[in-house]
Formats: structure tokens, sequence, C-alpha cells
């Protein structure tokens, strides 16, 4: 049981050490979101599917979210600078973050078990 | 009546026939000139006949009903045709001599439909039905279809019409539609074919090809039927015979290898069975059932076809069992390597086991008895420290009779608790499952989780079966049970099998009363929409639900991963993927082919009323389509 309090005590201090995300236009976001294929593998409210993971409304903090994009570790493809700016991937992360969250699965009676 | 007498009758018929007066003759006209004399076709056959001086014209029994009597042999229910001028003479055999049942003539729209209307009854029904086709312009239709019943191990029975005999084909369209050697252009993905040259040959090859159709590994094979031989007289004293159908029984494991398999497994501390294209029949997924409970070992079922249980316990397909295993069973399984290597595709194509090191990896797998070089479909070389050549369901019973004679008590202690943390797992997979399904649950488009928890509420409590679709977030949500509930999907990936393969499924379940569900792409339903008239036209009860992303949404993300590449035109991504402008509209489609619609529905909270609507319709016995306008995957 050490070993994940420790991973997550670094993990907790690593997101306060991090820079808040730039402010963004969440509007400008979704249609950078569809514009630039983001939909494709995560959907239009960025809540996941078969292709890519859910990525709202709480997607990573905004410099993992900056470095996967550029960088990606598995198969999503790369954005680059010059498709993407820093801003127009601050206005797509408001654009996560202002997706509402889901009603309570105990509130869904087509999700009962 | 004899031959002599049966060759006189039909002299007379041909002579009054000549005698008829021309009405299309103008009274005025100068009298037209004698026709000269008609030069006798020699064909083979004609050759030998007695020489005739007037013409034959009618005939009772021709070489396609004895054609008929032999399929009648075989058992086939069904015969799936676009019809054809090159077998004209054996439909209309099925339909008169025949009475059109047993086989039921099934008229289609297109070769490909009929052949994967094949594919998904033969998955369902466990035999195959017939085809009918053209063996040049029918079979290039149809190719496609065989494909994908080839590389998804399934059986159908193709018969191509074809004239042989160069000097009997009516000029224009039948030279075109001849052939020198039909199955050529299938012979890479098809197990066998034959071209008989006699009607008993036919005979023994059409025995001969059910026989190695339905024998495990599974596969298409192609007869083909010369037009002569199905049209010529069959004289009453041809002595034919039809031969008697063995079917083998499939291959078991080596008892050896068995024992050394179950060895194995009973040692290991995180044993793993991964089930692809296993249950053959209902007993396999009773015997995998019965060999995961006793070593309470993790599954994870690929979905090939109905394995396991969708909420089993030791259903593990959503968790990461993988890593942790150190024994592996792969039963059925297409691509072994897959399941223990990751693949990343990005510029330079890496790949890394997934495996801990000293995973022993076991493989049984008719797979191992049968292959061919030039279509890659038998996936990347895996080497497998144990590999038993043999059919999995098969070996199934024995493994589990190993398994028990290994069996300790301390062994089963063992079990009981790693079943417990086993269980654990599935049922809080479950639970993610539902968290997952609820993000975006009002968005519109429809998510395709609440689009799959939305059927689910409509069908639950018939004795339904999914008989397409992806099977992602279904698979997830609803409670498969029943060696019936899934078939898994096309084998080949060949876009266009989801709408027949569905049909033909539908049709197999009409006669067992079952609810058959279809869960349709759009992308796929667009290569050959007419299927959905076959099913209005035969009654066929079916509830379709389009996933409709409007794009063909695979290839669309690829096409953007190579923009992304090049960070060029990232915008235009969906340039010649995208199925807008206009958009379609299926409901109008399925309408105008004779099918109860509803739609397009962007609204999630109108799913629910219109599917229920639809339920109704097919529970009545007929086909009902839905159109839901959804999030792309």
């Amino acid at each position: 049981m050490i070993r994940p309090l420790v991973v997550l005590a670094f993990a907790i201090i690593a997101q306060a050490s991090q820079p808040p995300a730039p402010s963004g236009d969440a509007e400008q976001g979704r249609t950078l979101f569809v514009n630039n294929g983001c939909y494709q593998c995560h959907n239009y409210e960025g809540h996941g599917g078969a292709a890519g993971a859910r990525l709202a409304p709480n997607p990573l903090p905004w410099r993992g979210f900056v470095s996967y994009v550029r960088a990606p570790r598995g198969d999503m493809p790369p954005y680059t600078v010059k498709v993407m700016s820093e801003q127009e991937l601050a206005d797509v992360y408001a654009y996560l973050r202002s997706r509402p969250r889901p009603p309570a699965v105990s509130n869904i009676p087509l999700l009962a078990r | 009546m004899n031959r002599r007498g049966f060759l006189k009758r039909a002299s007379l018929a041909g002579a009054a026939a000549i005698a008829a007066p021309d009405v299309g003759v103008d009274a005025q006209a100068p009298a037209p000139r004698a026709p000269a004399p008609a030069t006798p076709i020699m064909s083979a056959s004609a050759e030998t006949a007695v020489l005739l001086d007037t013409e034959v014209l009618t005939a009772d029994r021709t070489g396609s009903d004895f054609m008929v009597d032999v399929l009648k042999s075989l058992g086939f229910d069904y015969i799936c045709a676009n019809p054809g001028s090159s077998f004209r003479g054996i439909h209309e055999s099925v339909i008169n001599y025949g009475g059109n049942k047993s086989p039921e003539l099934i008229t289609c729209c297109h070769e490909e439909s009929s052949v994967a209307m094949g594919h998904g009854y033969a998955k369902v029904e466990g035999k195959p039905l017939g085809v009918f086709a053209h063996g040049t312009v029918g079979l290039q239709h149809a190719a496609m279809a065989i494909y994908n019943a080839w590389c998804d191990r399934v059986p159908v029975y193709v018969m191509l019409g074809n004239q042989l005999d160069a000097t009997l084909r009516r000029p224009g369209a039948e030279w075109a539609h001849s052939v020198q050697d039909a199955a050529a252009m299938v012979r890479d993905f098809s197990k066998w074919d034959d071209a008989p040259m006699s009607l008993q040959h036919f005979a023994e090859s059409a025995v001969r090809a059910y026989k190695i159709a339905v024998t495990p590994p599974m596969a298409p094979v192609v007869l083909v039927l010369n037009s002569e031989m199905q049209e010529r007289p069959l004289g009453v004293d041809v002595k034919l015979a039809i031969p008697r159908l063995a079917v083998p029984a499939p291959p078991q494991g080596d008892s050896g290898a068995v024992a050394e398999v179950a060895r194995l497994l009973v040692a290991a501390e995180h044993p793993v069975i991964v089930a692809d294209r296993v249950a053959r029949t209902p007993a396999g997924m009773k015997h995998l059932i019965e060999l995961a409970e006793t070593l309470q070992a993790a599954v994870i079922d690929q979905g090939g076809r109905m394995n396991f249980p969708s909420r089993h316990p030791l259903n593990q397909s959503q968790a990461r069992a993988i890593a942790d295993a150190d024994v592996i069973l792969a039963l059925e399984v297409n691509d072994i390597w897959g399941v223990v290597n990751s693949f990343r595709d990005q510029l330079t194509r890496t790949s890394r086991p997934t495996t801990k090191p000293g995973m022993k990896l076991v493989s049984v797998t008719t797979g191992d008895l049968y292959v061919k070089s030039n279509y890659q479909d038998f996936q990347r070389f895996a080497e497998v420290d144990l590999a038993i050549a043999a059919d999995a369901e098969a070996t199934l019973p024995s493994l589990i009779e190993a398994v028990r004679r290994a069996l300790t008590p301390d062994g089963k202690r063992r079990f009981e608790s790693r079943g417990a943390k086993l269980a654990e797992a599935s049922s809080a997979a479950l639970d993610r499952s539902r968290l997952e399904a609820s993000y975006a649950w009002d968005a519109s488009p429809v998510s395709t989780a609440r689009l799959c928890a939305e059927i689910w509420g409509q069908i639950k409590d018939e004795d339904w079966a999914l008989v397409n679709g992806t099977g992602g977030w279904a698979r997830r949500l609803w409670n498969f049970e029943k060696s019936y509930q899934w078939i898994g999907s096309s084998g080949g990936a060949g876009v266009g099998y989801g709408a027949p393969a569905a049909v033909g499924a539908a049709l197999a379940h009409k006669r067992h009363g079952r609810f058959a569900v279809n869960i349709q792409t759009d992308g796929d339903l667009m290569y050959a929409p007419g299927v959905l008239w076959t099913a209005a036209h035969h009654r066929i009860p079916l509830l379709s639900v389009m996933h409709n992303n409007r794009a063909y949404h695979q290839e669309l993300m690829h096409v953007q991963k190579m923009c992304n590449r090049h960070s060029r035109g990232i915008d235009r991504g969906r340039i010649g993927s995208e199925i807008v402008d206009p958009p379609i509209d299926y409901a109008k489609v399925a309408q105008g082919l004779g099918v109860h619609a509803e739609g397009p529905i962007t609204d999630p909270r109108e799913v629910g009323p219109a599917i229920a609507r639809a339920v109704a319709v097919v529970k009545r016995g007929e086909p009902a389509l839905v159109d839901v306008v959804s999030q792309p995957r």
C-alpha cells in the first residue's frame, strides 16, 4: 500500500507545482476540437469511446495535456505547434472543462445492473 | 414413358411450333424467304445423342432436377440468389421441381448480399445455405463476401452457373458471362472447388464440397454448374446415385499434449484463457464455462463467437489480465501474436511484448491444420510454447478431464481464492462501464453507450440475439448468457458484411422464434441496402438500429493520422470519408424498400420510444429500422 500512496503524493505535488492553464475560449475550443479531428476518437463531448480516452470534464493537468498532445505515447497522432498553437490548445482545454458532469448512474434506470 | 417415346412426343411438339402462323408478318409485304435450314450445334452431348429428324423443344426432366435432389439430400433450407441466366435451369428446378421448399429460394439484390446472408445464417444455424451466382459477373460481386467468410472460418456453399461449351453459347452476353475456370478468382480464399463434367460427378462433388465446408476449419466452397448440364434432358434410363454424407468428427488434441496443457494450467498462479472462434455449437460455451470454473481462471473473450457469458464472474474481457498471466491458453485465436504484444502505429511502427518474462503460451487451433499463402489473414507468426493442431471445442472435454485429474486439494483452495478476486474485478469492470456510459448521456448526437442502453431497455425481456454490431458497448452493458446471442463479426473487416449478415442471421433465428437485433452502421448499409428489401419481401423479422455517425469513421481516423503526421491540412481530414452533404435519410431509404422505419433521431429522449414502436413491428414478423444519428465511436 505504501507505493501507491507515494505515487499519489508525488502526483499531488506535481499538480500543485504546475502552472495553471492559460485562459481559453470554450466556444472556440469546441470548433477547434471538431475541425482538428479530436472528436473522431474522443467523440464530440470529449467523453471518450472505442478509439480514444475520456477527456472531459476533467482532462489531464494542463502541462501534461500539452505534452501528450505534442508527443503522444500511444497511437494518437501528434499535434505540432504548426497545426495547433498553445492558445488553441488552451481553447480546447477550456471546452473540455466546460462539459457537464454526467448524471449519477443511480439516477439512470437504463444503466441499472 | 421410355426415352424413345419421350423423344417422339417432343418431336411432334417441335413440328407444331414450326407450323404456327407468324403474326408479326405484314400481309401486304412480299412473302419472306424460307429460312435456311438450321445448322445443328454439335455440343459434346449432341455428338453422342441419337440424331433426330425434328427438333425437340421440351423435356419432362433435366439435369438440374437431379441437382435439386442432391441439394435436398444435403439438407439445404435456403438458396440465396440474384437471378442469372447461367443458372436458370437450376433456378427453375428449385422453384418448380423442388416445390421451392428445402431449399427455398431467397431473392437477393446483390451477390455480395447472398453470400453475406449465408455467412450470418451459418453462424446461427450451424450449417451452410446455398448461393447461386453467375460464374463471372456474379462471382465478382460475391468475392468480397466470400473473403469475409473465409477469414471468419464460416462455411458458405457457392454454386456458379457457367456455359462451358463455347459452341452452345448465345451470342453476346452469354460469352461475357462464361469463363474457362470460374472458381479461379476465389481459389485463394475458398477451401475447395470443382467443375463437374457429368451429373454423377456433380453428385459426388456436391457431397464432397459439403463435407469439406463443414469440417473445421470451416470455409466457403465453390461448385461450378455447367449450364448445358443443368438444361440437358434427363433420360429415364440414366442411373444416378446420391452419395451418403458423413460429416467428419472434428479433430481433438493429442492426449499427451492435452495432459501437458492441463499440468501447466493447474500449476499456474494466473492462468488466462483467451477465446476467439471457439464455440461452433452450444456445447462450446458450456465446455468453456466448465473449464474456466474448474480452474477459476480468467477468460478473455475476443468475441469471434459467443464463447462466454458477458457477466460471468470469471469474464475478464474488460480487465488487463494478460500482463499478470503466467500461462495463456489461446483457443481458436487467429492473432495470437496480437494477444501478447502491443503495436504502435506511428511514423516508425514499433511493438513490444505485453506479458511478463517466463509466461507460457499454449494454442489450440485448427488454424495450424490448414493455411494458404496469398492472402495474409493468418497474422504475424507467434512463438508459442505448446501448439495443439486441433479443434478447440472438440478438445475442451478431454482438457477438462485432464485438469480434473491433475487437481489437488491445495490447488482447489488456491483456485477459490483466485476466483473470488476475479469476481471482484469483473464486478468492478461492470461498474466502470456503467459509469463511463453515463458521460454525455444527454448529448446530441446520441452517444453510442446510450444507443446501446436504449436498445437493451427495449429488448432485454425478449428471447433476443445480437446479429451484427461493433459489440463494444453492447458487450459491456448487456447480459449475454445464451449460446446464440452473439455471432462475432465479419472476419475480413470487409465493409458491407453487416446488413446482409444480419438479415441472414435473422432468417436463421426466425424459425426458432428469436428476436434478432442489428446495430447497423451507416457506411456498411450503403454497400448493398437492397438487402432490406429482401428482409421485407421474405418477412424476416429484424430490428435494425442505425449507429449513424455519418462517416466511414475508421478510415477517417486513418486519414486524420496522416494529416497530423505531415502537419498539413489537418482540418481537411474528413474529405473523402464523411457521408454528409447531403446526409442520407436512412428511414426514407428503408421505407422505400418496404421496411417500417423512423428517423433520423438526434434527441436521445426520442430513441427509446422509437425503438419500442419498431419492436412491435418486428414482433409481428417484419423488419424495422430506427435511424439514430450518433457520436462517432
